[in-house]
């Protein structure tokens, strides 16, 4: 009688500690990643915030302070760009433009790889090896010239960059999915599903994809820096968004532009975007050792 | 290993065949047609443009028409450039590209296996971690990030370098870019082979080398290398894509006469057949390389026979 009390205050003082939890110590260990984590939560924060503490506006022209370095008696925090547009709150738009880029796209390409791979996995035999096929031959197109084509011909719309960035990332998705699939289709518990008279479609929906979700969510950080990459390398070459509305590519390149007699307005926004970009690197690398323990 | 080389061989044709026909439909469905000028021409000069370019034939001829002439290397005659063929402004852009991508893989791989093997021999070292740290900081720098800065620093701030230029490729022209070139690769290559380094070397092979008291140098240059470049092979062909788009910008911005500024020019101009011959050879290139990076995979790893 004793014995099976300690046992029940035993088990009700440490509570079951699963996969999840582990890996959430591991992460929560992982100094870099939680520093990352911060600070990416801080500049999402001010992104969001920022521009409504600002007197100006983002398109607002500053006809007194044209090319100004940056100065706090004027508010002008980082200064203002050739037509005297204030580069503390372009930075933040622009910011606000690149995040929603990168987490818009990324869940595009999460969508169209996890249904892909799962259902090539599952499915195996002949249409694996069409579907995979059709992959490797894509991934072998050199995309980035079809979306500066696209861009180009289709003007510069925020949702064919959306749709152009997450039609190109897919593929790797739809490849690491596949591989957990195949190996994920053999377990018990598929075979217990089948035998209890569930569907391909269940299986792949309940079953398979819910078992994928530690490799997604690492694939998924690691995708978004990507996607925040492209659409600024895009905005660098003229064809992302359109003024007066920006983004850290296209603040980058004017800042270039003007780099040699204001070299401020290259260095904010270059700052922002390889701060993010190095923040998202950090998380998916620290989420992937927490997630992932035999990858180390 | 020949009729696994052949095989690779014949199926990289479909894959051409595949991005011809997609740059040719992405071309041909955009709104808007090479000889859109303000005011719009006369009928009869629009006529005989079209004519002249075979714009007035039927979508398969032209498609036709433009298989055949890829078939015979023929990427025909530009249209913005007059008197000059697309095979012209290739030959032209494409040995400065060449030189510029060539280098800056070479940096790449150089650089990034050695720092890679060095930081998983001293793994969770001082020198490890700054060799992380660095390629991360590589990695979340993109080219067009660091180009301008390295101007910045190089050219304007020190006056050691020219801010831009090509002069035939003096290596005070090509320094700069080739550093904002391969500074990703560097990075991404230094990562991939420290991995793999650390899995290998807590093998079970590399164990019985050293217990056979072979030289630790030996272990490292002559078991354990081999097997830890496979991931590394592997990453060339994504890794000489990255290197072609990323010179696109890396030749706007320091002023390089390559292919990548054609393209981009030939692009704004609508310059269609410019604009397919480049995706196209570009396209072809990569392909080649990729069959390539599959026969060297082969080579290094007997056990890849598909």
């Amino acid at each position: 009688m004793s014995s099976v009390e300690n046992i029940q205050t035993m088990n009700a003082a440490t509570p079951g500690r699963g996969l999840w939890h582990d890996a959430w110590l591991r992460l929560i260990r992982n100094r870099a990643a939680v520093s990352g984590a911060v600070i990416l939560g801080f500049m999402a924060l001010l992104v969001i915030v920022g521009p409504y503490l600002s007197p100006y506006a983002f398109d607002h022209i500053d006809w007194e302070h044209i090319s100004t370095p940056p100065d706090l008696a004027s508010g002008h925090v980082f200064g203002t760009d050739a037509v005297g547009r204030d580069l503390f709150v372009r930075t933040l738009y622009g910011g606000r433009l690149s995040l929603a880029v990168g987490l818009a796209a990324t869940l595009v390409s999460l969508f169209i790889g996890v249904a892909y791979g799962a259902t090539a996995g599952y499915l195996g035999g002949r249409t694996d090896s069409v579907m995979m096929r059709i992959v490797d031959i894509l991934y072998a197109m050199p995309f980035m010239f079809f979306v500066i084509l696209l861009m180009v011909f289709f003007g510069r719309s925020l949702v064919l960059i959306f749709v152009a960035i997450g039609a190109i990332n897919w593929l790797d998705m739809a490849r690491i999915v596949r591989g957990q699939t195949l190996s994920l289709k053999q377990k018990e518990f598929i075979e217990s599903a089948r035998a209890c008279g569930v569907g391909s479609a269940g299986i792949i929906a309940r079953h398979i994809v819910p078992n994928l979700l530690g490799v997604v969510i690492v694939y998924v950080t690691l995708t978004i820096p990507q996607v925040i990459l492209v659409e600024s390398f895009l905005s660098f070459l003229g064809l992302g968004v359109q003024e007066p509305y920006t983004s850290w590519g296209a603040l980058v390149n004017e800042g270039a532009q003007g780099m040699e007699s204001a070299p401020w307005s290259l260095m904010f926004p270059a700052v922002f975007l390889a701060a993010t970009l190095f923040c998202l690197n950090f998380i998916g690398d620290g989420l992937r050792d927490a997630l992932d323990p035999q990858d180390r | 290993m020949l009729a696994f080389a052949f095989k690779r061989f014949l199926g990289a044709w479909p894959t051409l065949l595949i991005l011809a026909t997609l740059a040719f439909v992405l071309v041909r469905a955009a709104p808007g047609g090479p000889f859109d000028v303000e005011k719009s021409l006369p009928p009869e000069i629009q006529a005989n443009l079209d004519r002249q370019y075979h714009l007035d034939e039927p979508l398969a001829k032209q498609y036709g028409r433009f298989l055949a002439g890829l078939a015979q290397g023929d990427l025909g005659p530009s249209f913005q450039y007059k008197d000059y063929t697309v095979n012209e402004l290739i030959a032209t852009g494409f040995p400065v590209s060449l030189r510029l991508g060539a280098l800056a893989m070479g940096v790449a791989l150089l650089l990034g296996l050695s720092l890679g093997v060095i930081a998983a021999l001293r793994q969770n070292t001082f020198t490890d971690y700054a060799v992380m740290a660095t390629a991360m900081t590589g990695i979340s720098i993109p080219n067009f990030v660091m180009a301008p800065l390295l101007i910045l620093l190089f050219a304007v701030a020190l006056n050691w370098l020219p801010a831009g230029g090509w002069e035939g490729g003096h290596w005070k022209h090509t320094l700069l870019p080739v550093i904002a070139l391969s500074l990703p690769q560097v990075a991404y290559i230094a990562r991939l082979t420290r991995g793999s380094m650390l899995e290998v070397l807590r093998s079970n092979f590399i164990r019985t080398a050293r217990a056979k008291g072979v030289p630790e140098r030996w272990v490292i240059l002559r078991h354990a290398l081999r097997p830890a470049l496979l991931p590394v092979v592997s990453y060339l062909g994504p890794a000489t894509a990255a290197i072609v788009t990323g010179s696109v910008v890396v030749e706007q911005i320091f002023g390089i006469p390559g292919l990548g500024r054609y393209f981009v020019q030939g692009a704004l101009n609508r310059d269609y057949t410019l604009v397919m011959g480049v995706v196209v050879f570009y396209g072809a290139l990569i392909v080649a390389f990729n069959l390539l990076v599959d026969l060297i995979y082969a080579w290094l790893d007997p056990r890849i026979r598909y």
